[in-house]
Parts: structure tokens; C-alpha cells; sequence
């Protein structure tokens, strides 16, 4: 109430009539029309499971943190997930630091009701020893301008942190298996949570009299409303949560109509958060091929024609030097990984595309290693959208080996010419099946 | 777990359509403008007034119309487990927030400029519904205290367990995890004012259960509309008409 407050406060007379009249020839003030949404960007942080959500002059930040907690009694082998919502003083002159207005409570359970009660997120596969140790993912999410929506906003904030974000593995250890051991991001490729589907909060503003419906209020239009409905779907057509707290009356025809514009704008907005995550998604393997420069060359190529570098032993060295702890330890996996079995081999090679081809190091022409076009590093990324990259996955990409033509040709047949291309590695091995060493 | 069974009974006998029994007393607290006490089965609600009187806090005050304030509080012997501190955590701030919403929509607040008027609401026996019941005994004690209304505000809960859509959950279904829908009409206008859903419902389903809470709504209408006629002879019989 003290926000609608502040607003019509701040609002004239002149300008809450401006507003209604305008709707009654189908105009919102920012051009829009009744049924718009505003515009969506989606961007993220350098850490998993940060977000930054843009919805016209709304501006959220969404965080997600996880730890070992107690479960509750009644729920002993599921994990937990709350939501905290901070409205920052900055955002809107009518919030305050301190404690939580009531509007800032609806906000956040409204959420995680959407979140929580229609089974978003798998809690199961949270649980580590049941009844004394499971995961409690908490979703921090940070109002720094009040353009209007909070909850839309915000909500796509929340579930864009959740897609992006990463669980740190951990296993059972100790003597009789009850210690949990949490192993650090270096050491094993940290966890995606698995989401089942994604509600997404449509909120509908009823102005004037109830025949007056818009989508996605600006901070004017949530002055001047009488009500304000908040329906929670996904693009499956299931109602997750619906929130009317009250506020002008309107019929159960309108109610329905409503329900039916939001799960088309449901499957839309969806749409474009996956867009977003998926982009992420790929820039973030990149970077990690990045970091690991000159690798093992463990190529997987045409059945059978499994050929390991010879500069395993001369690049050691180089390996050594150039890659941190993370590195070094990958390459140890490498190696490992070149001596894995046939069948891993072949498994590796249906995941990955044929053509796959890691691409580190573009800057430098003379590396044995040549640089791989960026598409079908997607591609292989897009194979496992929402699944962590395993370990072996990663190994695998991160030996992003090239610079054989052998490897080369028989991988130029699916692969785009480019540039880099052009650039012949200095030294240049044929390797043939003498270095087969691997192959079992 | 299974909540209907094959002949078609809930767990506490009751068909899928059937609604608890309803039991309503007005004027219980001496000290409020209005009070009632409103029960939907085992679910014990009482409702106090105050208003329309001085706005306390100046600063809160509107010049055109009242301010409508609304705590709502569960007692520590209202659930099965005593509680530790039922007052101010979010899910009774929350639901402050939503009846005064809700109250807010049907009083006509413009009549009584710079006032101010309180709705405190307890939950003395939680049984599932109790948003349903504390709306309810609001609106009672409202009409007690004599503060202009444009209709009614009923309020009824409907769920959906075992494919069936269930009306007026009690505690034991609606910790089931199914789809529990609240809705609070203007009985006489046909409006819904109040709408809350949890759990995953498809779209048709969903109009379904709401469609069967609106019909709750209505019975919870008359038996109120019943409370407020009985209610007004007897004081038209203790004055003397």
C-alpha cells in the first residue's frame, strides 16, 4: 500500500485521467498496446547462476547460492529453496532499506510459490545423505529499478539464475560413508540443477472499469490500477500459481481470457530466456576450452582411426607451464582419457559431432594446434543443452586438438574453411597408427 | 495416499462437492466496533474492528478517502504442533496483505475521509481454509460495525486430488501437495476480487476448480446473508420495534 501510495502521490490528477482516457482508444502511454510486452534482455555474470534481466526500465539481478543444510523433519530427502528479495531504496523512492514492506514479501513468495509448489525444480536430486545432508539452493534477488512489474521481472531473473548455475559435485566418503565430501570446481566440473520447466509470471493490471485490461504495467499504469493479477504458466499450458490479492473486482470471463493471452505470452518469454541460456551456455565451454591452451591431442575421428599426439611427451613441458592446477589435472584426465576404453570412445564420438573440433588459441598461428571453427563448437554444445558438461566431456573438448592433417582431412569434409585455416601450423606430424598406443 | 475413495467419500465422509458446516456468531468482542466469529468445520476464525476512527499515524492519512489496515496472526495453539512465533513472518504478512486488499475493494472508503479503520484477525483452530474463514468473519464483523460496504466478500477454497475436484480442503488435503485454489467473490456484483492458486494445474482443469470454489463462495453468501438478517431481529427486538 505505502508504494501504490507514493505513486499516486507522485502521479497528478491530470495525468491518472491522461491515462485512463488514452486506454479507452486501445493506447498505453509508451506506445504500447494493451497486450505488449515490453522490451526483454536477458544478460548474465561472469559467475554461474547470476543474471541480469532488463524488462523496459525494470532492471533485476538474480543470484543463486547453494550450501549444505539440515533438511526439514517432514521433507527428509528433499533440498530446499527459498527466495530472498531485496527492494533496494534506489530503485523506488517509496522503498525502504530495513525491513521488508509487504509488498516485497508478496513479491518474493509469489516465486517461490511459482517455483516451489508446482515442482520447478527437482528438490530430490538435492537430497546427499538423507535426513542430514541436502543442498539449499537460494535465489537472492536484488530490485535496482522499479520500472514497473516487479514480479515478471524478477521471476525471469530467478529462473535464469537457476538454468545458469552450478552445483559443486560432492560424494559420500569418510569411513562408513556418511562424510560428504564437496569437491571444488577445479577438481570436478560443478552440477546444473535439474529444472523440470520454467513458470513464468504474466502480471495483468485492471484500470478504470474491469473491461480495461494490460499486460505488464509500467510504474504509471500501477498507480493508476484498481487490481493487479499475476498468472504463473508455462509453456506446457499448465497454471503454476495464480496471485489476485484482492483489488477491483472483475468477472470470471475476464479471468479466463486472461489466463489464455498469458500462456501464449508464456511460451514466448520462455523462448527467449532458453535463447539467452543457451548463448551462456556456449560461451562459457569456450572459455573453459581457452583455458586449457596446448593440449592432449586425443582425436576422434573416423571409426577406429584414434590417433594420439607424439607431442604428449614433447608438450608435457609446455603443458605444465602454460596451464594452471586446473589445467594440469585435466591434462592427467586427458591422459586417462586417451586410455579409456573403446566403447567411451565411440560413445564420445556420438555425442560430440564428427566434426568437432575444440578452438583454443586463435591468436597464436604457430601452436600445433589449430583453431576450430566457433559453430560447431555450438553445435556440440547444443547437443547437451541442460546437462553439466561430465568431466569426460570436457576433456574431450578441452584436447580440442587439431593441426593434424590427418585428423584434419578427415575432418575437413564437415568443416568450414576459415582464415585461421589458412595459416599452416609450422611443424606438421603424420601420425599414423604407430601411436595407436590408446586405441585400447 | 488416496483422498476420495471408490464409493466416493473424502477422508472426513464428506462428498467431493460438500462444504464443511458453517457456524457464525456476531458481536463476540465487547471492546470492537464489529467482531464476529466465523467457522468452516474445525477451522475457528475470530474477526474485530475498529473504525472508523482517528488516523494514528498522521502521516498515513489520506485526505479523500480511509485507510484500511489488516493484521492477521495465527495463535500458537491454532495448529496441531504449538508454534514459536506466528506473528510477522512472511506468510502472515502476506496474507494481511491480501485481505486488506480484498476488504479494501468492497468498503466504500471515499465516505469516510482521513479515518482509519482496523481489521485484526485470529486464527484460533487452523484446519485448512483459514484465508477462506478470516475473509469471511471480516466481512461479518464489518456489516456488525456498521461500515458501508458495496457487497459482501465470501471467500471458499476448492482443490483437485485423485482427478476429482474437491470443495472446502481441510488441512489434510491441502498438505497433499495438490492444487489448492482460493477465491473471494462479490456475490451479489458476480466479481471475483480475490484469486490464489499453488501446484500445477492445466488451463481447463483449472477453470473447473474455479468455477466449483465461486459456487462454495455463494453458499458461504447465504448463510451469511442468513447470520445478518437473524442478527438484525434481534436488535430490532431488543430495542423494541
Amino acid at each position: 500500500m505505502e508504494q501504490r501510495l507514493a505513486n499516486t502521490w507522485r502521479m497528478t490528477v491530470n495525468e491518472k485521467k491522461f491515462i485512463e482516457t488514452a486506454l479507452h482508444s486501445d493506447l498505453r502511454i509508451d506506445g504500447r498496446r494493451p497486450f505488449d510486452y515490453r522490451e526483454l534482455t536477458v544478460k548474465f555474470g561472469r559467475e554461474d547462476g547470476s543474471s541480469e534481466v532488463q524488462l523496459g526500465l525494470t532492471h533485476v539481478m538474480g543470484f543463486v547460492s547453494s550450501q549444505l543444510v539440515q533438511p526439514y523433519r517432514d521433507r527428509p530427502n528433499e533440498g530446499t529453496l527459498s527466495v530472498y528479495t531485496e527492494l533496494s531504496p534506489m530503485a523506488d523512492p517509496s522503498f525502504e532499506a530495513g525491513r521488508p514492506t509487504e509488498s516485497a514479501v508478496e513479491l518474493g513468495r509469489v516465486i517461490d510459490r511459482g517455483l516451489r509448489e508446482s515442482r520447478a525444480v527437482d528438490t530430490e536430486s538435492l537430497c546427499v545423505v538423507s535426513g542430514k545432508f541436502v543442498w539449499s539452493i537460494r535465489i537472492d534477488l536484488h530490485i535496482l529499478d522499479n520500472g514497473g512489474n516487479l514480479v515478471d521481472a524478477a521471476n525471469i531473473a530467478a529462473l535464469a539464475a537457476l538454468l545458469t548455475f552450478r552445483r559443486p559435485e560432492c560424494s559420500l566418503g569418510g569411513e562408513d560413508g556418511q562424510e560428504v565430501i564437496v569437491h571444488p570446481p577445479e577438481v570436478r566440473e560443478p552440477l546444473p540443477l535439474i529444472i523440470h520447466h520454467l513458470p513464468i509470471a504474466i502480471t495483468f493490471a485492471f484500470i478504470g472499469d474491469e473491461n480495461t485490461v494490460v499486460i505488464d504495467p509500467t510504474h504509471f499504469e500501477e498507480g493508476v490500477m484498481g487490481g493487479r493479477l499475476t498468472a504463473t504458466l508455462n509453456a506446457n499450458g499448465d497454471v503454476c500459481a495464480i496471485q489476485k490479492a484482492g483489488g477491483d473486482g472483475v468477472m470470471q470471463s475476464v479471468i479466463m481470457q486472461c489466463l489464455r493471452i498469458a500462456s501464449v505470452k508464456a511460451a514466448d518469454i520462455t523462448a527467449k530466456i532458453r535463447k539467452a541460456v543457451d548463448s551462456y551456455n556456449t560461451e562459457r565451454a569456450l572459455s573453459k576450452i581457452r583455458r586449457q591452451p596446448a593440449s592432449v591431442a586425443v582425436q576422434v575421428t573416423e571409426p577406429n582411426q584414434i590417433e594420439v599426439k607424439d607431442f604428449l611427451s614433447k608438450h608435457k613441458e609446455k603443458l605444465m607451464l602454460k596451464s594452471e592446477e586446473g589445467g594440469a589435472s585435466h591434462s592427467d584426465d586427458m591422459e586417462i582419457e586417451a586410455q579409456s576404453s573403446e566403447q567411451d570412445k565411440s560413445r564420445r564420438r556420438d555425442s560430440t559431432s564428427k566434426s568437432f573440433v575444440g578452438g583454443p588459441l586463435s591468436w597464436d598461428p604457430y601452436s600445433k594446434v589449430k583453431v576450430a571453427p566457433v559453430e560447431k563448437l555450438e553445435k556440440s554444445r547444443s547437443d547437451e543443452p541442460y546437462k553439466g558438461e561430465s568431466p569426460k566431456l570436457l576433456a574431450d573438448s578441452s584436447t580440442s586438438l587439431l593441426s593434424d592433417e590427418k585428423a584434419a582431412t578427415g575432418l575437413q569434409i564437415e568443416k568450414e574453411k576459415t582464415l585461421k585455416d589458412a595459416v599452416k601450423p609450422k611443424h606438421k606430424r603424420k601420425k599414423k597408427a604407430s601411436t595407436n598406443t590408446d586405441a585400447s | 495416499m488416496e483422498y476420495v475413495n471408490p464409493e466416493g467419500l473424502r477422508l472426513d465422509g464428506r462428498r467431493p462437492l460438500e462444504m464443511r458446516q458453517l457456524r457464525a456468531e456476531i458481536g463476540v468482542v465487547a471492546r470492537a466496533d464489529g467482531s464476529a466469529v466465523f467457522e468452516m468445520g474445525n477451522t475457528k476464525v475470530i474477526a474485530a474492528i475498529y473504525g472508523p476512527r482517528e488516523v494514528q499515524n498522521k502521516s498515513q492519512q489520506i485526505n479523500d478517502q480511509a485507510v484500511v489496515r489488516c493484521e492477521y496472526s495465527m495463535a500458537n495453539f491454532s495448529t496441531g504442533d504449538r508454534m514459536r512465533k506466528p506473528k510477522h513472518d512472511r506468510r502472515s504478512t502476506e496474507i494481511s496483505l491480501v485481505i486488506r486488499q480484498t476488504m479494501e475493494a468492497c468498503i466504500l472508503t471515499h465516505l469516510m475521509p482521513r479515518s482509519q479503520i482496523d481489521i485484526f484477525v485470529q486464527v484460533l483452530q487452523a484446519d485448512g481454509g483459514t484465508r477462506s474463514a478470516c475473509i469471511n468473519a471480516a466481512t461479518l464483523a464489518l456489516a456488525d460495525a456498521g461500515i458501508p460496504m458495496r457487497d459482501l466478500v465470501t471467500s471458499c477454497a476448492a482443490g483437485y486430488l485423485n482427478t476429482t475436484p474437491l470443495l472446502d480442503l481441510s488441512y489434510v488435503e491441502d498438505s497433499a501437495g495438490g492444487p489448492d485454489v482460493t477465491v473471494g467473490i462479490l456475490p451479489k456484483l458476480d466479481k471475483v476480487t480475490l484469486l490464489q492458486m499453488d501446484a500445477k494445474l492445466p488451463l481447463d482443469t483449472f477453470e473447473t476448480v474455479m468455477q466449483l470454489a465461486i459456487e462454495g463462495c455463494k453458499a458461504v453468501a447465504n448463510y451469511i446473508r442468513e447470520i445478518l438478517l437473524e442478527n438484525t431481529k434481534q436488535l430490532e427486538f431488543r430495542r423494541g420495534v
